[in-house]
């Protein structure tokens, strides 16, 4: 007995409002956790954010994927329950009272009512019932006449439908929570807990993935990728599962034809699509198709949508650049992206490893105009007329294709480099960016190659060679006082210009303008250091014009007159030779040429909970609609023999339009019931 | 829908006039005039939700007559900026009609002014008991609301002038939702006003649009998040144009409900209690718009799942705006419960539907702000 009182205070309570309110709130709270922490993160980047100490404890609590940890499913599990006692509590009584009209109710009763008033009748009972019976079904109740000793009730009623609202749109919470749990990952949870399935690490060979760590065909649902480089074809698909992934075997093979990615002129992407080829292994029969954003395909019962796609090994031609002094010329090799080569030659030792390739990038190219001083009306000005016109002045261009590598040394420390393939414009003239960076987070500084006049870096590179070698600067030196000094200037003057420039070189070679800066900062007082900075870079760039003036006639070049282009020439290969010195690699690799290679990335699923979901979610409009929007009400008219009569009215909600309702239906029903009375009927 | 006026019996059908014939008249023929004009733009889907705005405006236009002047004159406004146009963008800098009045951005300036201008009338009329002020704020309302649409509507043009891949419906970023947020909440104000026959809750309702209209300002001259911008192949679909409407009828719903939450705890503490409506009618203009926002953002929510599973594969991944979506709709789902099964009044619904303004204000601005996921479509 007294169990029996225990399990129906439990079934008491779970039914209740109260309880359900607070499951409500609780979701909602619980629900916020996983907006404000990123969900599903590699488990590093976790470790990272909250540290050893913290990190092993958030795990346990499933913070990292709320939404399927345990406690949450808790809490869904027992607002399914509690929607279901509800509806279970509810149900009878609901239809009782659906189908009741209640002509049977009490005249003290229906007196009780918030809206109810005593009228008059001067008909006999029996034609008053009868016209007022054609009222109610004329203005839309169902009525029933209860007869009784001293007259007739007339109950009527509408809107009961309101009621079946309540049972749909409850229901409905219930099918939802059901078909998102078969779609959520309990179903490959318990795959993993009885099948004995285990996730791997993701960097292997999928052929040595072992079976444990296989879902076979039988999985009813799974969500996975499936990765396919263009001509390539694939029939698994990649489960992320916590810090692992998971294999998932697929009926049927996917050859990917080609992916097509399209940009705006803004450089904003517009279309991915795959063309693939879908061979079904058990029937060898096959389709084509083309999926794309918004466009899934559906074969065998899986969904494919296309989800990302990825460099699929481009092939890239490279051209080497071995910046170390009296390093030989050029060398080609060629890099795939996503593999890494080995350069061990003429003492490199080396590991490029090819990281990404873009094809092309858009950048703003306008220059920043410092803002005038606008009055307030011109701003407004500026904003009126169509939504199309850009009011700061835009510049997009495609500078053209960029990749980026690492060089790894034999002591396994690696440094970033981010090379674009075709020189870009900078204050009107054009350089080769090389971009380099010691760490992942830092931004890539670049180093500016200039281009000569025949629109090729080759200049540079001469240039560079001959200012770093030393066995040259002493001839670099002597041509430079030279030029400078004329052929009158005595030899003591010219001994000591040729020292300065020798030693000038000499420390630009360690280390470029820095080494410099601090010769300079150590020798020279504080007051005359700008004079002598400006003194070193005049000789640096008479003796840059030299050795290149020194090295053309050495390879049977034309001489060149010195103007303004060349001037700025030599100054900008000045800047990326001392720039170069600090590029933490003796390696440039310009791009020559690339075959590009994309590789689509299609999410397939299997939902079993789809239907039910979407048909749940049917019910859930149709109920709130019916809920909020079909007003049930109950009309009563008492006739009595002795010609008193009584109108009342109930709603199953207090609004405002009741009362309206009411007294609507009270002015006609006495209108009807004593004609002689009422007010003239209105047109 | 609980939309026809109570006062007179049976169906709203038979108080259908010449003027709502007429007026479904029009609608038929603008639908079939943007078909056989832009037809092409417009796959199946485009074409079968335009033919279901025929009916939605009509029987809008049918239960809330002034609701068909409004929509006339925006068509009208808009058509008449189109010919303007005439297919040349740059005639937007030359013709006056179009620079100073009905290009879209101009057209959305007035309705940025109008708005404030009217929330200035509404306190006017309220503070000093001024008949003639509320009407001027009624006035200035419903002439903001018919720019605010026409600017759209012509923003919707200029995307196409842009490009013909470029354009699509202005409600894909924070900026174009913003002002659709401002005009729903406006014409939803519109109606409770007529309906309720009295002008004292604008001075409320009309605050947060313009707090809206506010950040609009400020999103434009110092972001300039006004340019058109093309879609991301995610948004290119015909979902954006049912889900984000209906979306926006629950935010604008919400939000006017919270105004009017405040309202009704002013003068429950006596504030304001003489000039404002009684706290019976303020309650009840709370309950009908929260019921309204929560239907609409039911169905914005099943739909954006809809979506969600055709363009990222699954309808629902706790993705930052989906979640805050579902605490919204939690909210609201209390609230409601509280007062239909509960049958509570008074000042704690109102407090709460305060609250949740807040909540709302998150799950519209917050998210795309503080927290990252798929459905980031406008950053600050």
């Amino acid at each position: 007995m007294r169990q029996r009182s225990t399990s129906r205070a439990f079934y008491e309570l779970i039914s209740s409002m109260r309880f359900a309110i607070s499951l409500l709130t609780i979701l909602g709270i619980a629900s916020i956790i996983g907006t404000v922490l990123k969900q599903n993160e590699p488990y590093n980047n976790y470790l990272n954010q909250f540290g050893p100490y913290w990190f092993p404890f958030f795990e346990e609590l499933g913070l990292y994927a709320v939404y399927n940890s345990a406690w949450f499913l808790l809490i869904l599990a027992f607002l399914v329950l509690s929607t279901t006692a509800c509806i279970v509590r509810q149900t009878q009584p609901m239809l009782k009272d659906m189908r009741s009209f209640r002509e049977h109710a009490k005249e003290a009763s229906l007196a009780a009512f918030q809206h109810h008033e005593r009228l008059h009748t001067a008909l006999p009972t029996d034609n008053a019932a009868q016209k007022i019976q054609a009222y109610l079904a004329a203005n839309g109740f169902q009525s029933r006449s209860g007869t009784r000793e001293d007259g007739v009730l007339l109950a009527a009623k509408q809107g009961s439908w309101t009621r079946v609202g309540y049972f749909l749109a409850h229901s409905a919470i219930v099918l939802i929570c059901i078909g998102g749990l078969l779609d959520g990952n309990l179903p490959l949870k318990m795959q993993m807990a009885l099948g004995g399935k285990t996730t791997t690490s993701g960097n292997q060979l999928i052929s040595d993935i072992k079976p444990e760590s296989r879902l076979g065909l039988d999985n009813w649902s799974f969500r996975g990728n499936v990765f396919i480089p263009e001509g390539k074809s694939s029939n698994v698909a990649i489960l992320n599962v916590k810090d692992g992934i998971l294999l998932q075997d697929l009926p049927f093979t996917v050859s990917l034809r080609k992916f097509h990615l399209e940009h705006y002129s803004t450089g904003m992407p517009k279309r991915f699509a795959s063309d693939i080829l879908i061979t079904d292994k058990a029937s060898g029969k096959s389709v084509e198709k083309t999926i794309e954003v918004n466009k899934p395909f559906e074969f065998d019962g899986i969904m494919m949508y296309q989800a990302s796609f990825e460099d699929g090994g481009s092939r890239l031609h490279l051209l080497g650049h071995d910046l170390r002094s009296g390093g030989k010329g050029p060398f080609q090799t060629d890099a795939t992206v996503g593999e890494a080569i080995k350069l061990k030659q003429d003492g490199l030792d080396y590991t490029l490893e090819l990281g990404s390739f873009r094809p092309f990038n858009i950048e703003n190219m306008a220059n920043e105009e410092p803002a005038a001083e606008t009055s307030k009306m011109a701003t407004l000005e500026k904003h009126l007329g169509s939504g199309a016109r850009s009011v700061s002045k835009k510049d997009l261009r495609n500078v053209g294709p960029s990749f980026e590598y690492k060089l790894r040394d034999s002591a396994g420390q690696a440094r970033e480099y981010q090379n674009y393939m075709l020189p870009i414009e900078q204050d009107g003239a054009w350089y080769m960016l090389a971009g380099m960076r010691d760490t992942p987070a830092a931004p890539f500084r670049f180093m500016r190659i200039p281009m000569d006049q025949d629109g090729k870096p080759d200049s540079w590179f001469t240039i560079r060679g001959m200012l770093l070698d030393k066995s040259r600067h002493a001839e670099i030196a002597n041509r430079f006082v030279t030029t400078a000094l004329g052929p009158d200037a005595g030899e003591t003057v010219r001994e000591r210009l040729r020292e300065t420039t020798r030693k000038t070189l000499e420390l630009f070679a360690l280390g470029g303008f820095e080494s410099l800066g601090k010769f300079i900062e150590s020798t020279v007082p504080a007051a005359e250091r700008d004079k002598a900075a400006d003194v070193f870079v005049k000789i640096l760039e008479g003796s840059t014009w030299e050795a290149w003036k020194l090295a053309r006639s050495a390879t049977g070049q034309p001489p060149l007159e010195l103007d303004q282009k060349l001037g700025r020439l030599l100054r900008d290969s000045l800047n990326a030779t001392s720039d170069s010195l600090h590029y933490g690699a003796p390696l440039y690799f310009q791009l020559a040429s690339f075959e590009e290679v994309r590789a689509t990335v299609l999410q397939v699923t299997r939902s079993p909970g789809k239907p039910v979901v979407y048909f749940g979610s049917l019910l859930l409009v149709l109920g709130v609609f019916a809920m909020l929007y079909i007003r049930e009400r109950r009309l009563f008219v008492l006739i009595k023999h002795n010609g008193d009569a009584l109108v009342a009215l109930s709603a199953n909600r207090k609004s405002m339009d009741v009362e309206e309702t009411f007294q609507r239906h009270r002015k006609a029903i006495a209108a009807l019931l004593d004609p002689a009375t009422a007010p003239p009927a209105q047109s | 829908m609980d939309i026809a006026h109570s006062g007179t019996p049976s169906s709203p059908l038979r108080r259908v006039g010449l003027g709502d014939g007429l007026f479904a008249l029009a609608l038929v023929c603008a639908a079939g005039f943007a078909l056989s004009q832009y037809g092409a733009f417009m796959d199946i889907y485009d074409k079968a939700i335009l033919a279901a705005v025929v009916p939605s405006l009509a029987a809008i236009g049918w239960a809330w007559k002034p609701f068909r002047g409004f929509l006339v004159a925006a068509a009208a406004l808009a058509l008449l900026s189109i010919t303007l146009y005439g297919g040349d963008l740059a005639r937007a800098e030359q013709a006056f009609f179009l620079k100073y009045l009905i290009s879209s951005q101009t057209a959305i300036m007035w309705m940025s002014a109008l708005f404030f201008i009217a929330t200035g009338a509404y306190w006017i009329g309220l503070i000093a008991r001024s008949d003639f002020a509320e009407k001027t704020g009624s006035a200035l309302t419903w002439s903001a609301v018919t720019m605010g649409t026409t600017g759209l509507l012509v923003r919707w043009y200029e995307s196409y002038l842009i490009g013909t891949d470029v354009g699509h419906i202005p409600i894909s970023n924070l900026y174009e939702v913003f002002v659709l947020f401002s005009l729903i909440t406006g014409l939803l104000y519109l109606y409770y006003e007529g309906h309720y026959a009295t002008r004292r809750m604008g001075a409320f309702v009309l605050l947060v649009i313009s707090a809206a209209v506010a950040f609009l300002l400020w999103y434009t001259f110092s972001r300039e998040a006004q340019e058109i911008q093309p879609l991301i192949p995610a948004l290119q679909s015909y979902w954006m144009k049912v889900h984000v409407p209906a979306n926006f009828i629950g935010y604008g719903a919400f939000a006017l409900a919270a105004m009017i939450g405040v309202a009704d705890l002013l003068v429950r503490k006596g504030i304001l209690a003489s000039r404002l409506p009684p706290a019976e009618v303020l309650d009840d203009v709370m309950y009908k718009a929260i019921a309204i926002g929560f239907a609409f953002f039911t169905i914005a929510t099943i739909l954006g799942a809809l979506w969600a599973a055709e363009a990222w594969g699954t309808y629902w991944q706790w993705d930052p705006k989906e979640t805050w979506a579902f605490i919204v709709w939690l909210n609201y789902a209390a609230w409601l419960h509280i007062r239909l099964t509960k049958g509570l009044r008074g000042p704690m619904l109102a407090w709460w539907a305060v609250i949740g303004l807040v909540v709302t204000a998150f799950a519209f601005v917050g998210v795309n702000m503080f927290l990252s996921g798929l459905h980031s479509y406008g950053s600050l």
